[in-house]
Parts: C-alpha cells; structure tokens; sequence
C-alpha cells in the first residue's frame, strides 16, 4: 500500500532539501522576520515598560497585521523553493536521466511540487507557536486562523505550480525565478493597482451592477492581500459586496481563480516535461 | 533486437540524422564511431526517448521509441556522455532513488543496490557522498544506475570520455562482464581504437549518414579500399617497376633504391593478387619478400574524418 504511493522525486527532494544548510537558514529568517514583528509589536504597545494591558483590539490589530505579513512572506519565498524544480535538475545535468527512467511526467512534476510545497507547510507550523500568542490575549476565533491557514496552503500550492511550470517550459532557473516573481507581482501588486483604478472609476458615477464594478470586485477577489482581509474582518467582504453588487463571498472565487491556476500550471508543466517527444504523458 | 528505419532528425535547415538504417542482433556489442557532431548523440537520444526523430522509427524488442517510449524506457539502460549527480545522496541512496523511480519494490532495491556494487567495484564506497566520488567512479555508478531495472539493451554514450587508462581499463572490464550475462551494449566514442577490441560490430557514422557497418576487419578493409604493399628484391629494380605499372589496380609506386624496396598501392583482390604474384614468379623476377603496410585503426579514422571536414 506505501509503495502505491511512494512518489520517489518527492522523497529524494526532501532528503536533499533537509540536507542543505539553506533550507534551515531560510526557516531560520523567516522565524526570525515573525519574532522581530511580535516582539517589536508588544513593546510599542506596553509602550517599553514591560507592563501595562493588552485589548482584545490590540491582539486583533497584531493579527490582522501578522497574517498579512506571513502571506508576503510565503510569496517572497515559494518562488524560490519552486522555480528551480526542473530547470535546476537541467542545470545539474541529472534531468536526461531522470527522463529516461519509467516515472510518468506526471509523478515527476507532483513529485517536485510536493516536496517544496511540504517544506513551506513546515515553515507555516514552525510559526504556529508565534501566532498562537494571540490567543493568549483574544480577539480571534480558531476557525478564522483555520480558515487562513487553508487559504495560505491554496496560494502556495498555486504559486509553487506556476513556478515548476516555468521551471519546466524556461532552460533556465534564473529566468524561472524572475517569471514567477512577475507572476507574484501580478498578482498580488498589480490586481490591486486595477482594483483602486475601476473602484475610482465606479466612483466617478458607474452604477453598481455594471461591468466595471463587476472588475472591481474581481480585481479584488484575486488579490491574496485582499482575501486575507475580507477572511480577517467580514465586514470587509460586506463592504466590498456593497460596492460591487456581486453577493459571492471572496474566498470563492479566489478559490476557483487559484484552483484554476493550479490545473492549468500543472498540466503545462506535465505536457512539456518531455517537450522533445512528441507522445508523452 | 533493435531496428532502426529510416531515422532522420533535422534542426532547421541542419540534417543531424539521414535516413539512418541499422539492424543490430541480440547479445551484441556495437560500437558506435564517429567525430564530434557526426550525429552519434542524436541517434543514441532518440533510442533513449529523449528526443523523437523528424521521420523515421526505432525499435527495441519491438517497441516503437516514438509510439511506445514507456515500454521501451524498460527495455533500455542509458548513460548521457555528459550527466550531473545529486550533491547530498549517498552511494546506496542513489541507487535506491533510480531504482524506486523504475518501479522497483524497496526489499527487491536492497538486494539488488549491493550486487550492483560488486559488479562496479564501489562496494567500499556505498555510504559515501555520491560528489565525492572521482570521474571513473561516478561514471561506473552511473553505470551500475543503468543497470539497475535490468535492462536488455545498454545505450552508453562516450563512457570512456575523460577517463584516465587505468579507470578505461576497468571500464573496459565491466563492459565485457556485461556481455557475458548477454546484455546487448550500444557505445559510443570518437576514438575508433578505444572500440576496435571490445565490439563484435562497428558502424561509421559521418554528417548523419551510416557509411559503414560490419565487423572489425571488415570495417577497416571497406573505409580502406585499397592496401599498401611493400615488395623486397635482390636486383632489378626497374624491370619489377615497369613489371608492376603494367597492372591497373597499382598506383603510387615509389622506388626505395638504397634499400631495393619497392612500395605501391593495390586495389585488387586477394585472388587478383595472387595472379600477380605468379605472373612474377613465371617470368623470374628476384622478388623475395613481400608484406602488407599495416594501417592503424587510427589512421583510418583520421581518413574518414578528414574527409567530413573537407565537405
């Protein structure tokens, strides 16, 4: 039964990636970039006398900041775990031969995004214990920080398969890495560009209901920083719903725009992994 | 065994393979000889999967490399003339990863990994870093890797490439152990030589064209065409001349009077030259020695490959 599903890229990855002296270096800053913000963020607010209260608000406040924060850092960093997934094995000239041997493109492509994608759930869960210092003072429901931590898994997943597809369709990693860094730009700073544009746009007197307030919502249910706050505050969603006219929560069609992505990324990336024969699967 | 039709590969306007027919019996080793760019690699990347021709097929026991290139993927063992290994695996956790990855059982790898050791010598290094090992030594493990699924065809591409004599050598052992348990071996240098005494059957490949294929000898006597003959006299020299430029398959005589030699080049066959060679006895000519310049492989080589470069 384990061997059904034994994936070998997926084991050999992560044997490597546990090895190299990068991957704990780069849990490292990134537990230290949390650390830094929890610890900044609690001083400003006992003011550097080390005592004083905590509201609910304020514990909210640092939520809402620290999700934020953690999903650019997930951004920053998946393009890099992802985007040398084939073009690196090219690189290193071990690609030819993992060609050659019976594994479907399909597992071999799985395989890589898997491995990277575990390594950036681990980060995730090393940082649960940071995060779950705002429970100590309130203010957040565990299903909220669920639903989040869902979400996150859903970008990466997403962003980590529109790097193994450049990674697979580009000779090189550099410009693999560069490509989905583009990607990661597109989506997250220029859908929010487009979004200020139509809502000023709607603004200037478009009724709802029209195209361009459709654009306005869509602009904004693509943008991971925007699904991050209609999932930390509600009434986000609500308002946005108000100034649209589309009643369909965010997190849906973020979901269906990301899973879409994530079908269409991977499917390239399986058909192009062996470009050089014409039949392949 | 393995039929090859009609395979052409182009790049643009750059014909890399044309119409390449080959035709190899099982259990044979086939040398595969041609200079750089001849359009070895191609032929040997389209029997391995990794790149379908423009026109043409392969088969390896039967299955098609274009329409079938799973099952061929089976049926074959590929060593790239140039390949990478992965930094942090061990020895045994390389061989573990490829072999996993043909779909073999984790209690079949752990049997298997050791014998496959043995049969390249790194038994010693099994627990070693894979990055740490030298050239000769990657080489036989990636060797050892194509062995692994056990194939009934091994495709190796220049093994020999960059080795010192002592690691060709030992590769060179292997490679005859391997024949031995009747794998049928397909190799490839542009060294004639390094082929010469390990293959049963040897093709010249030049701008994609096979222009010859046979055995060893045969080889040499085809791209040779015609031999070099030294002839010894005790007197006379220039009656064995004028004797020797009657006949239409000699040309290029020179005369070595100092030492009564007479040198020419024969085009005739074996039996045409015997005619001759009692034609001179029944007119008593004082010939007492004659012998055949002996070509290197090398030589030929050089011909053939000076003759690509003129093109």
């Amino acid at each position: 039964m384990m061997e059904r599903f034994y994936n070998p890229v997926f084991v050999k990855e992560l044997k490597l990636r546990f090895r190299s002296f990068k991957s704990f270096s780069g849990l490292m800053f990134y537990l230290a970039v949390l650390c830094i913000f929890i610890a900044g963020f609690l001083l400003l607010t006992t003011e550097f006398t080390g005592k004083g209260f905590f509201r609910p608000e304020t514990s909210f406040m640092m939520f809402a900041v620290l999700t934020i924060l953690q999903m650019a850092l997930v951004l920053f960093i998946t393009p890099s775990l992802t985007a040398g997934a084939i073009s690196s094995e090219r690189e290193k000239q071990t690609l030819n031969i993992l060609l050659t041997t019976t594994q479907s493109s399909t597992q071999i492509v799985i395989g890589k995004l898997l491995s990277s994608v575990s390594f950036l759930v681990l980060m995730l869960v090393a940082g649960l214990p940071l995060y779950s210092l705002v429970f100590l003072f309130g203010g957040v429901s565990p299903s909220q920080l669920v639903s989040i931590f869902l979400f996150y898994l859903v970008t990466v997943v997403a962003i980590g398969s529109i790097g193994v597809m450049f990674s697979t369709i580009t000779k090189r990693t550099i410009v693999a890495m560069i490509a989905t860094y583009g990607s990661i730009i597109f989506l997250g700073g220029i859908t929010a560009f487009f979004f200020f544009l139509t809502m000023a746009f709607h603004q200037m007197g478009n009724a709802v209901g029209t195209s361009t307030s459709f654009m306005t919502y869509f602009w904004a249910s693509i943008n991971p920083g925007a699904l991050m706050l209609t999932l930390i505050s509600p009434e986000m969603g609500n308002a946005l719903a108000e100034l649209s006219g589309v009643e369909l929560p965010v997190w849906i069609t973020y979901l269906i725009a990301y899973v879409l992505i994530i079908v269409l990324c991977l499917t390239i990336a399986i058909k192009k992994l062996r470009a050089n024969m014409k039949s392949n699967r | 065994m393995i039929e090859i039709r009609d395979l052409t590969k182009r790049y643009g306007s750059f014909t890399a393979l044309d119409h390449l027919n080959l035709s190899l019996e099982e259990g044979i080793v086939f040398g595969f000889v041609g200079a750089n760019g001849a359009g070895k690699s191609t032929t040997f990347s389209i029997l391995a999967t990794l790149l379908s021709p423009t026109s043409g097929d392969a088969l390896i026991n039967g299955k098609s490399v274009v329409k079938e290139p799973k099952e061929v993927r089976k049926q074959i063992g590929y060593m790239p003339d140039f390949f990478g290994v992965y930094d942090q695996l061990k020895v045994d956790e390389y061989l573990d990863f490829y072999g996993a990855s043909y779909g073999i059982q984790l209690a079949e790898r752990q049997v298997l990994i050791p014998q496959l050791l043995e049969l390249v010598n790194l038994t010693n290094k099994r627990y070693d870093y894979v990055d740490l090992l030298s050239r000769g030594m990657k080489q036989r493990l990636c060797l050892a890797r194509a062995l692994i699924h056990d194939p009934k065809v091994l495709i190796l591409d220049e093994p020999a490439s960059g080795l010192d004599p002592r690691a060709r050598v030992e590769m060179r052992d292997i490679l005859r152990n391997l024949k031995t348990m009747g794998k049928t071996i397909l190799i490839s240098s542009h060294i004639l030589p390094e082929l010469a005494e390990m293959c049963d059957e040897i093709g010249v490949i030049d701008n994609g064209k096979l222009i010859a294929h046979g055995n060893v000898a045969a080889i040499q006597a085809q791209l040779q065409g015609e031999k070099r003959i030294v002839m010894k006299v005790t007197d006379r020299i220039n009656e064995v001349r004028a004797f020797l430029e009657e006949d239409p398959h000699i040309s290029s005589i020179d005369v070595i009077d100092n030492r009564l030699e007479i040198a020419f080049n024969y085009r005739g066959t074996d039996a045409e030259q015997v005619a001759l060679l009692k034609k001179a006895v029944l007119i008593d000519l004082p010939i007492y020695a004659l012998s055949e310049e002996e070509k290197d492989l090398e030589d030929v080589f050089m011909a053939i490959t000076k003759g690509a470069d003129s093109q």
